[in-house]
């Protein structure tokens, strides 16, 4: 799916000929430490970032080509979790309700039920907690009915329960042919799983940083 | 498509009936800013009548700018861009429907205020439809352009900064056709032509603008 990959961050490398492949029903895990440009990959896939070399392929086709299409198959967790505070949880969600099509009521009511925020529906987003929040924007995931998932470390501040709510939604998600891509530094429930580990900061081993330690040890000898 | 347009449109009329703030600060900016000049000119009815049309005009386009760096910045801060490139439609779409919502709860309410304030500028009753004719156009050119400025400087800093200084020259054109219009109909002359120059601008504005403001969110998120 995506061959040779790297991405410029300002003037610095952040991604270094990355290449990963998904089949249907699969799930990858992107691990590696801060600053690894696992979120940067993540933006990649979805289409938001254009890579400043290699091609993303979706079905032999370069998603370049038709990135309005792409968005359609993406359903994408970023960082942040993009509630507007004074729309209600089900407000916030109505739009990306009628983008997944179908009957949105019931497509909003199951989604809210499979994270179970039911009985939030009609708080407003300020009101929640952060692991609340968290939960509104994973059903959103849900609500885009999209094949793909980019899932940007989505335990982040989720209880015990909701992780296993979370683990059980990627899991029907799957079954169904989806395809999984997460970032996450802790033990995500995700079955079998590939794991794709960034090694991060390729230009920091060489370059000044690396001259200057050098001096560094120099003069303490 | 239409329909996902239209949901986005939704959403923002209500997302601004909640932040009430906004529109009502960009009205009230308006009626304030114009009554500032009689207070500045002196009382004389003459002079207040000859300066009424530019007096409205450079009001309602400043007070129309106001709430534009909020409308792009508030959805590049909470991530909420992202998801609404994420929608499917197209990001000139997504940005037009954006501009809609502003021209909406911005342009609009402007076009109420501007009678009451021409009223009290002393403008000749028979002049306020052509005012109002003028400022519907203009009030949509200018949510047009600014907000495909407001996209094109989002990201960078001191964009609240940038904005005006790159949309208030691109509008000169409609101010100075929709203001020449007013004197025209005050002095009796035609004032059709610059209503037409001033259609004219805003049917060139329509296609063009959303094109520049999706690229420019598709830059933002980048």
């Amino acid at each position: 799916m995506a061959e040779s990959l790297s991405v410029f961050r300002g003037d610095r490398l952040v991604l270094d000929d990355v290449s990963l492949s998904l089949e249907r029903g699969g799930a990858l895990l992107l691990t590696g430490p801060n600053g690894a440009g696992k979120s940067t990959l993540l933006r990649v896939l979805a289409g938001l970032r254009r890579p400043d070399g290699g091609a993303l392929l979706w079905d032999g086709m370069p998603i370049t080509q038709d990135r309005t299409a792409h968005a359609a198959r993406v359903a994408y967790l970023g960082h942040q979790d993009a509630l507007k505070p004074s729309l209600t949880v089900q407000e916030n969600l109505a739009l990306f309700a009628r983008a997944g099509g179908g009957d949105t009521d019931a497509a909003l009511k199951t989604a809210l039920k499979a994270v179970d925020l039911l009985h939030l529906s009609t708080l407003p987003a300020r009101l929640l907690s952060a692991g609340q929040k968290r939960r509104t924007a994973l059903a959103r995931v849900l609500l885009a009915q999209a094949p793909l998932w980019l899932l940007d470390e989505p335990s982040l501040g989720l209880d015990a329960a909701a992780v296993d709510l979370l683990g059980a939604a990627i899991a029907t998600h799957r079954a169904q042919g989806g395809l999984v891509v997460a970032t996450t530094h802790v033990p995500l429930p995700l079955g079998d799983v590939s794991h794709l580990n960034l090694p991060g900061m390729p230009d920091q081993s060489r370059g000044w940083w690396g001259a200057d330690e050098a001096d560094l040890t120099g003069d303490a000898a | 498509m239409m329909e996902l347009f239209c949901a986005v449109v939704q959403r923002d009329l209500r997302l601004a009936l909640r932040h009430g703030a906004d529109t009502l600060g960009a009205v009230l900016f308006f009626i304030l800013t114009g009554t500032l000049f009689p207070l500045a000119l002196g009382p004389s009815p003459d002079l207040l009548r000859h300066m009424a049309p530019g007096i409205i005009w450079v009001c309602a386009l400043l007070a129309a700018l106001l709430p534009l760096d909020r409308l792009f910045g508030a959805e590049l801060e909470d991530g909420s861009l992202d998801q609404l490139l994420l929608l499917g439609l197209p990001p000139s779409l997504v940005a037009l429907a954006k501009i809609t919502a502003h021209w909406l709860t911005t342009g609009v309410p402007l076009l109420l205020a501007a009678v009451p304030l021409a009223i009290m500028l002393g403008l000749p009753t028979t002049t306020l439809p052509i005012l109002l004719a003028g400022l519907l156009l203009g009030s949509m050119v200018l949510s047009l352009i600014g907000g495909m400025g407001a996209c094109i400087v989002l990201g960078a800093r001191r964009g609240g900064v940038l904005l005006p200084l790159l949309v208030l020259p691109l509008i000169t054109p409609a101010l100075i056709f929709g203001a020449a219009a007013i004197d025209a109909a005050r002095t009796g002359l035609p004032w059709a032509p610059d209503l037409e120059l001033l259609g004219a601008f805003l049917t060139a504005a329509i296609p063009l603008c959303p094109l520049a403001a999706g690229a420019g969110l598709r830059a933002a998120v980048e």
